[in-house]
């Protein structure tokens, strides 16, 4: 293999799984050492810098953090990266002062942002800080978007919400609420310099089978209805109630029914239980509150009696593979299955709706899926003036998604308006610091917990469902935050090793407690990964391969559960092993607050 | 020093012998010597052969004298029996546990100037009377708590850390062990695990004594340029003699190399040494030719390591003395205390 290149921004990049993990690339330990520190209104602002809700998504993030992290591949769990966001953001206290403050002058452009969901709030907060004038329009009449409708207030409280789109609104925007634009052509014609969709996907999918008509009634779209109830207009729900779809709208919408009348709430969803789209924790709150989850059955038809939905039938189903291992759902053959019930909410997936966006504009959409021909890189559309982001771009995905592709959209966005070559992406700045203190001190905690991944405080069980907007989880209280954030490895925290000044003594080797180092002949990389002190088998994780040594071997190491501990570099007599912090600093559009966001030594 | 321990958490692909332990398990409390001590690579080399056999913890006791070297049982085999004894005594303490107890599997561990200096009448002793043991002599050629003075297997001509030359005949270990007696030699080094593994493993099932002179540069005062015990020196000079394969019963023998460059030891107890020959003219068991092999090899500045001599049928202490089977600490009374009527007996003979 060829040596390591480790000036590659990527390279130590991907060694801190969870950054890499996340798409808004996330300094996660470098916040949660903040966090250890005690130190959590700077914690907050770097997490304010990267995904800008930290509140709301140390509640409802999809954790793409934490199945990537290292923990989790040493020990049974990953450590609580999502519900330590939370802890910055609770204990946070005033931070109003390290927000970065209205522009005082304006650049002259102006920019408008359809819809004010993440993703236009994330590109309002990149740009308005930079002296553009920025229009939100949005036809809800409170900015916030999925994140206000469609999240139950059990989940996220209004106030969290408040609170972090008001730093946004606070950037001084011009926020045209209660005004739905009907007509993009309508947009272009006035005086924009460019124009960012951030609609989402605002249309929930319907299930037309047989009785969808005649009980109309008593069957309701999920997130309409989820919609409803967080604006008010729907308080109560039938004592029995079928839950259809398998995703994360579905578990929001059995645990809301739970609290509003709904006594026998049921899932049932087509697929197997591992393969629900719901995240695990999600399936885990909703089967704790009572509800249970049936799997493998395909709603055949809505039973009604005199106009009035009694019930449901579905048809047992069974998962067959095919020559390729695609699955196919076949029926068993058995009776149908009949549940009764006395309401049904349809969670069985979201579309995008562009019914406002003209097709003779010079915006293409696209043959197969209607949906408009978005550049994955700059998020530009085919009209040059037009960007996407969000569920808007390429469909429904998380919060945090929204988030990450806002911040790429306001990057092409400001070199549009600049009239810089979108397709030219600004790098990252990265900074790589040596953590030595003392001989064998260091300016992060390397010493590696060994406890167990902490649970989160529920609110009393009967408390939390008489109360549609008691909040479930309660978050860690300060010690339980302390104990779980000394859980995080510090992957960030770099191995570094210097071939020059190493004299091959083993010491290393023979400290590792993973067995990641090796020191070996090289050879290419398949052949290498199975010649290192315990075998490389996961090949999505680096080897580190040095220049040769002077006995002619090299030193190979594989990244995949190295615990950063340091023990390496405690026991090497020459220094040639060093821990270096990296911190990577994924561009943003112009210059950010990002100064107020200190690092954590 | 290194003030955290060794984290517990290990490769989740760890494997486990047939006892059901982990490597890990083999290993004791984090090492307090200098970073880069040899002396913790052949802690490490110990790790893993015990591991490797299959060995039980409660089976080895671990005795060791004074020095860097004897320090070192505290950093292996944490849950095995261990006694530190006086600077260069541990051959007296352990021919007594030995005597006593037969059945435990002694690993005595010492240094050079335990054994070449203050304890050199013991170390000869130990070997000339064949104390079932395996004795390492972790050898830096240096007195490295006391700050780097000339030990007594320093070369001559060898050049200090403050730029002394030293002017004394080196003690050789395994020259002296070859002539009294041994019945295993070795010499290896502490940055050659390949090597130095095999050799302790083939050593810990020996029925004899098992000797590893074993070079280990001290990092701290002998590891500069014109030192002969330092990491590069020890490279550069050294001659492997072999390279070893120890297999126990429940391995296969394949052998693929060429004919005539392997040889196979079979050991009292059924176990095997697959000897891959790098000298094909030398004879591992003729120990004459050893020791007139291993002065004109020195002479000529080269280090020889490997397996140097074995007798693949050695007899012991207790073999010498024609003790009972059962070893002595479990005989009862009735069998260790005559009783009057015999004391009787013996007296009136000697009268």
């Amino acid at each position: 293999m060829q040596p390591t290149d480790i000036h590659d921004p990527d390279y130590f990049h991907k060694v801190v799984d969870c950054q890499w993990a996340c798409p808004a690339h996330t300094p996660v330990p470098e916040y949660i050492r903040l966090i250890a520190d005690g130190r959590y209104a700077d914690a907050f602002m770097i997490n304010w810098k990267s995904n800008v809700f930290p509140g709301i998504l140390g509640r409802t993030c999809d954790r793409p953090c934490e199945p990537a992290c290292r923990r989790g591949r040493v020990e049974d769990e990953p450590v609580a990266i999502c519900r330590l966001k939370r802890v910055a953001a609770d204990f946070k206290g005033d931070v109003s002062g390290l927000m970065p403050p209205p522009p005082t002058t304006r650049n002259g452009k102006k920019i408008a942002l359809i819809g004010a969901g993440p993703a236009s709030l994330t590109v309002a907060r990149d740009l308005a800080p930079l002296g553009y004038h920025i229009v939100v329009y949005d036809g809800d009449t409170r900015a916030g978007g999925m994140i206000r409708s469609q999240i139950p207030k059990f989940r996220l409280p209004e106030e969290v919400i408040d609170e972090e789109v008001g730093y946004i609104t606070a950037l001084g925007p011009e926020m045209r609420l209660g005004q739905r634009v009907d007509s993009l052509k309508g947009i272009l014609e006035e005086d924009y310099d460019a124009i960012f969709v951030g609609t989402g996907a605002p249309r929930g999918r319907d299930l037309p089978i047989p009785g969808r008509q005649e009980a109309a009634a008593n069957i309701h779209i999920g997130i309409d209805w989820l919609s409803s109830v967080s604006f008010g207009h729907i308080s109560k729900i039938g004592k029995r109630v079928i839950v259809l779809g398998g995703g994360n709208t579905a578990m929001d919408c059995c645990r809301s029914a739970r609290r509003l009348g709904g006594d026998d709430v049921k899932v049932i969803v087509r697929s197997g239980f591992d393969e629900m789209k719901a995240s695990p924790w999600e399936k885990e709150d909703a089967i704790g509150e009572d509800i249970p989850i049936l799997n493998m059955l395909v709603p055949i038809a809505f039973i009604h009696e005199d106009g009035k939905l009694v019930g449901m039938t579905f048809d047992k189903v069974k998962a067959e593979y095919d020559a390729r291992g695609r699955r196919n759902l076949v029926s068993t053959g058995e009776e149908p299955v009949f549940h009764g019930c006395d309401d049904v909410l349809v969670a069985v997936g979201q579309e995008n709706a562009f019914p406002w966006i003209e097709r003779d504009i010079g915006l293409t959409f696209d043959d197969r899926w209607d949906m408009p021909v978005v550049n994955e890189t700059t998020f530009q559309s085919t009209h040059p003036k037009v960007f996407f982001g969000g569920d808007a771009a390429f469909g429904p995905k998380n919060i945090i998604w929204a988030v990450a592709q806002g911040h790429q959209a306001a990057i092409s966005l400001h070199k549009f308006c600049q009239g810089e070559d979108v397709s030219v992406r600004p790098p990252p700045g990265v900074t790589v610091v040596s953590q030595k203190m003392g001989i064998h001190e260091w300016s992060y905690d390397n010493n590696v917990s060994l406890d167990l991944r902490f649970k989160v405080p529920h609110r009393d069980k009967f408390a939390a469902l008489s109360d549609i907007k008691a909040e479930v989880e309660l978050g860690f209280d300060i010690k339980l935050a302390f104990a779980e954030a000394q859980r995080c490895l510090n992957c960030d925290v770099q191995t570094v090793f210097d071939d020059k000044l190493c004299i091959e003594c083993d010491a290393c080797v023979d400290i590792c407690p993973v067995d990641s180092i090796s020191f070996t002949k090289n050879g290419d990389e398949a052949d290498l990964r199975t010649r290192l002190s315990a075998p490389a088998t996961d090949l999505t994780q680096a080897i580190y391969v040095s220049k040769d040594l002077k006995t002619g071997r090299v030193m190979a190491k594989d990244e995949d559960v190295c615990l950063h501990c340091g023990l390496c570099a405690e026991r090497c007599p020459t220094g040639a092993w060093d821990m270096q912090r990296f911190l990577i600093d994924v561009a943003q559009a112009g210059k950010m607050g990002a100064e107020s966001a200190c690092c954590s030594k | 020093m290194t003030f955290i321990p060794k984290p517990k958490l290990h490769h989740p692909d760890l494997q486990k012998n047939a006892l059901g332990y982990t490597r890990r398990d083999y290993e004791g409390p984090v090492s307090t010597l200098c970073a880069g001590c040899g002396h913790d690579s052949i802690s490490a080399a110990i790790v893993k052969a015990c591991f490797e056999l299959d060995i039980e913890p409660h089976r080895v006791a671990k005795m060791s004298g004074i020095g860097c070297s004897s320090k070192t049982p505290t950093y292996f085999l944490g849950a095995s029996h261990g006694f530190n004894s006086v600077h260069g005594r541990m051959p007296s303490v352990a021919t007594g546990a030995n005597l006593a107890n037969k059945d435990l599997i002694y690993l005595g561990v010492s240094g050079d100037g335990d054994s070449a200096s203050i304890g050199l009448g013991q170390f000869a002793h130990a070997m000339r009377r064949g104390v079932n043991m395996v004795y390492i002599v972790e050898n830096n050629g240096v007195y490295g708590l006391t700050k780097g003075q000339f030990s007594a297997t320093s070369d001559k001509g060898a050049k200090s850390k403050r730029g002394v030359i030293n002017s004394d005949e080196a003690i050789d270990l395994v020259g002296l062990a070859l002539q009294l007696g041994a019945t295993f030699v070795a010499r290896s080094f502490s940055g050659d695990k390949a090597q130095l593994v095999p050799l302790i493993e083939a050593a810990l099932q020996h029925k004899g004594i098992a000797f590893i002179d074993c070079i280990s540069p001290c990092v701290a005062f002998n590891n500069h340029e014109g030192s002969t015990k330092s990491f590069d020196y020890v490279r550069e000079h050294n001659e492997a003699l072999n390279s070893l394969d120890v297999i126990s019963g429940r391995d296969e023998i394949t052998v693929d190399y060429e004919p005539g460059t392997m040889e196979m030891v079979t050991q009292h107890d059924g176990s095997v040494l697959a000897l891959r020959k790098l000298h094909t003219s030398y004879d591992v068991n003729d120990r004459v030719a050893a020791l007139s092999y291993m002065q004109e090899r020195a002479a000529a500045g080269e280090i020889v390591t490997g397996l140097l001599y074995v007798d693949p049928n050695p007899r012991d202490l207790h073999a010498h003395m024609d003790t009972v089977e059962t070893p002595l600490n479990a005989l009862g009374d009735d069998v260790l205390v005559p009783g009057a009527r015999a004391l009787e007996r013996i007296n009136a003979g000697l009268r």
